[in-house]
């Protein structure tokens, strides 16, 4: 069948069942009650603390085919996901399916874990390094389930992702179970996507190396829910967990795309009190933050919120009074880390609070702008961030979809060429954002307005900005670089892509060779 | 295309990123650059780079000039391959005498194909004895558009240290500007080469803008917003010309032969000063912004 993308994607595929075709971003209503994990007690004199993860898996007698699950706040400096399959393997465990919200290069591991049938089935938001590239290749029986940050959280409330056991590496932990992300030496500070797990799993174990006096504060998941507490002598590397400062970028052509992109905020006319807005830590992204910052001091606007993932940038805007509060769900540097611990108008929120599209209202619904980046766009302005233009899988959504569908103008910042690559084309070889969310693409060599907002494309035209046709912009591209062969995929499927909403949106089909 | 050369921003010739890029920045003109970004051993697949990118390349309202290498050394391969190509101008670097530059209007003219518009000339004065002639050079040839100054070679020839603010080239930058002026042609300045200090870009440009320069040598693409708001007029400046001209426009009327501003006279310099002053505006579009 084919699905409002016009994507043709099986009734049922094998290792995920029936598909639900991606129908609209708002389209599909829910129709589900909420998750209710079993009711459990703990009497006086009770403990919690284990010494070793092995015990662990003894004491909930982990068994094949259960589901676990990873937060990935450590992102690249992740030492629990390995650690606890490694264990897994020593207990010859098999069949376990790991939702890990997101993969890195760090966890290799899996790879073997996959090939001796430990690991079968994957769960993540975004995937780089050796084991997408092993899941492209169709290392994996069944397809990996590729969902949003917000999807995740919906998916884990809802019931549709089950969790066993969730290992919740911590930061710092008491012996009663409460954990926070602020202290210790693997601080990453919030912990936002660990919360959903942490509320819906049927036992929760905290991992840490940093065991403190009871009780431990500020508490970000407390002792009400927590199963377990282990100690290990390292839950992560710091080095791969938060970066010193980040910086803007030099790079000119990625300043020239902030600029603009700037440029199209403030000739919408959302240079105001009030704004609100959420932008990435990379490249031209955190770079447009830099140019809104200057208009805002400008025009002494003091906005009302900054969400997402959270780096030292975003902090200074709030010191500097220009933001009155931070919505963080994870941060990136050591200056987001110092303020969420410190400052009450840096909040720590969950992913479902940040995201999910199924419960009473998500922080991305009240975003005036976000900005974000795209591997390829179409003519339809639909977006590619899972699969690199061989067809490798190589990210995934994150919070792209669910800021895309939330804020009331999104703004895609890319350079028309990537390598020797036009970024524009006729269909996206996997799309993850549907084109109806997107309203603008800024390019170094001009703007294309979604035709969905002709009001925004006059707001722009009458501001002088370089607002050209998104087929012109596509063949200023293919004029320098030439058209693209399209990839040639081969048949298997090995990722389902689910829309935020668990609709799918696309599959991504093995590479070949 | 205007004779704004308020930015030339050099382009390393064997960068094939940078040559494809450089359009988008606005720069007034592009220095397609052969000579000092170049290694030698480079010097052959920078020289097609650029040819190719000359002949392929929209760059977008930008003017496009290459800077060759001297005659001695590449300069006769460079003119030969790039002058067919279209170039608005070649900067011409180490240019010492008149001689120089009648060297090379006589390469170019050799190279140029029939029918083509003139390849300009733009001397870079780089040594005691250009910046001694300059005159002599400014006038040497129909071709000559304009003088530039690199100080880090003239310095480094005087034996003087260079400092961010610029004492040590004071004279020469005077001097080079009044050879121009002198020979009708425009003048444009050193680079400022902290690309990270802003602030003293914007003095450094605004100096040279007090002295006479029509332009500056730009590094670095992030120097080019900085120097367009120095070298644009400024809403006061504009505010200032519009009067002086309705000054004049009232002294027409009034059939005085003598018109006045704030009790001042308002002569022929003032009036080719104001009409320069609101040509540039209306070039770059700032009267509406100066009038709101």
């Amino acid at each position: 069948m084919k699905n409002r993308l016009n994507r043709e994607i099986p009734e049922n595929i094998e290792g995920y069942g029936k598909v639900r075709p991606f129908a609209g971003a708002f389209a599909t209503e829910p129709d589900m009650l909420r998750q209710a994990p079993a009711v459990k007690r703990i009497i006086p004199g009770e403990g919690k603390l284990l010494t070793s993860l092995e015990a662990v898996f003894k004491k909930i007698n982990i068994a094949d085919g259960m589901t676990l699950s990873f937060h990935h706040h450590f992102r690249n400096g992740d030492g629990v996901v390995n650690q606890v399959l490694a264990v897994a393997a020593k207990l010859g465990l098999k069949n376990l399916r790991v939702a890990l919200s997101s993969i890195f290069p760090v966890h290799q591991p899996l790879i073997e874990h996959i090939k001796s049938g430990v690991v079968t089935a994957l769960d993540t938001n975004y995937m780089s390094g050796p084991v997408a590239e092993a899941v492209s290749q169709g290392i994996l029986a069944q397809p990996v389930v590729l969902r949003t940050h917000g999807g995740r959280a919906r998916a884990i409330e809802c019931g549709q992702l089950k969790i066993d056991v969730a290992f919740i590496a911590a930061p710092a932990a008491d012996e009663y179970g409460n954990v926070n992300g602020v202290q210790g030496p693997t601080a990453c500070g919030s912990l936002g996507y660990a919360l959903p797990d942490a509320e819906y799993a049927d036992y929760v174990v905290a991992v840490t190396d940093y065991l403190v006096e009871y009780p431990l504060s500020p508490v970000s998941i407390p002792q009400t829910r927590v199963d377990y507490v282990v100690t290990v002598d390292q839950v992560g590397d710091p080095k791969g967990i938060v970066s010193g400062t980040t910086r803007i970028t030099k790079e000119p052509v990625g300043l020239k795309i902030a600029d603009t992109a700037a440029r199209v905020i403030q000739a919408a006319g959302l240079i105001k009190d009030g704004f609100s807005f959420q932008t990435g830590a990379g490249g031209a992204s955190l770079a447009t933050a830099h140019f809104v910052r200057k208009m805002m001091v400008e025009s002494k606007v003091t906005g009302s919120f900054a969400l997402g993932g959270i780096t030292g940038y975003m902090v200074e805007m709030l010191e500097q009074g220009l933001f009155k509060k931070l919505i963080d769900v994870q941060g990136f540097d050591l200056d987001a880390i110092r303020s969420i611990a410190a400052n009450p108008n840096h909040l720590e929120v969950s992913a479902g609070y940040y995201a999910s599209p199924y419960n009473k209202g998500c922080a991305v619904n009240k975003l005036d702008v976000v900005i974000l980046g795209a591997t390829e766009i179409d003519t339809d302005f639909n977006v590619n961030v899972v699969t690199a233009s061989g067809g490798l899988i190589m990210g995934g959504s994150g919070g792209h979809s669910d800021a895309a569908a939330g804020a009331k103008v999104t703004i895609v910042v890319a350079s028309l060429l990537r390598g020797r690559l036009p970024i524009i084309m006729d269909q996206v070889l996997t799309a993850t954002t549907p084109g109806e969310t997107i309203d603008v693409l800024v390019t170094e060599r001009g703007i294309a307005v979604n035709p969905r907002r002709p009001e925004l494309k006059e707001q722009l035209l009458s501001a002088g900005l370089p607002v050209k046709d998104i087929q012109e912009l596509k063949l200023l591209a293919e004029k320098i670089a030439g058209v693209p062969v399209p990839v040639v995929t081969g048949e298997r499927i090995v990722a389902v892509v689910e829309y935020r909403d668990g609709t799918v949106i696309d599959v991504v089909r093995q590479t070949r060779r | 295309m205007t004779d704004l050369r308020r930015t030339m921003l050099f382009l390393p010739g064997n960068n094939p990123g940078m040559l494809q890029n450089g359009g988008i920045f606005g720069a007034d003109s592009l220095i397609l650059d052969l000579e000092d970004a170049v290694a030698p051993a480079e010097k052959d697949t920078a020289r097609l780079l650029v040819a190719h990118a000359l002949r392929e390349i929209d760059y977008s309202g930008s003017e496009t000039v290459v800077r060759i290498n001297t005659l001695d050394t590449f300069g006769k391969q460079d003119i030969r391959a790039i002058v067919p190509c279209r170039p608005a101008a070649l900067l011409v670097p180490k240019v010492q005498t008149a001689d120089d530059i009648r060297a090379i209007a006589a390469e170019i003219a050799a190279a140029e194909r029939p029918g083509q518009a003139p390849v300009g000339i733009i001397a870079l004065i780089e040594t005691p004895r250009g910046l001694a002639e300059a005159y002599p050079i400014a006038t040497a040839s129909s071709r000559m558009l304009a003088l530039a100054f690199g100080a880090e070679d003239y310095t480094a020839a005087l034996g003087a240290q260079r400092t961010k603010e610029g004492s040590e080239i004071l004279n020469a930058r005077a001097a080079l500007v009044n050879a121009a002026a002198a020979a009708g042609i425009q003048s444009i300045d050193t680079p400022f080469t902290d690309v990270n200090d802003e602030t003293g870009l914007v003095a450094d440009t605004a100096f040279a803008k007090q002295l006479g320069f029509k332009g500056k040598l730009t590094i670095n693409p992030r120097q080019i917003d900085s120097i367009h708001t120095v070298f644009n007029p400024s809403i006061k400046e504009i505010d200032w010309a519009e009067r002086v001209m309705q000054a004049i426009r009232q002294a027409e009327a009034e059939g005085s032969g003598v018109a006045s501003l704030d009790g001042k006279m308002v002569d022929a310099p003032i009036v080719n000063r104001a009409e320069r002053t609101l040509y540039l505006a209306d070039l770059l579009g700032l009267r509406k912004v100066g009038k709101a």
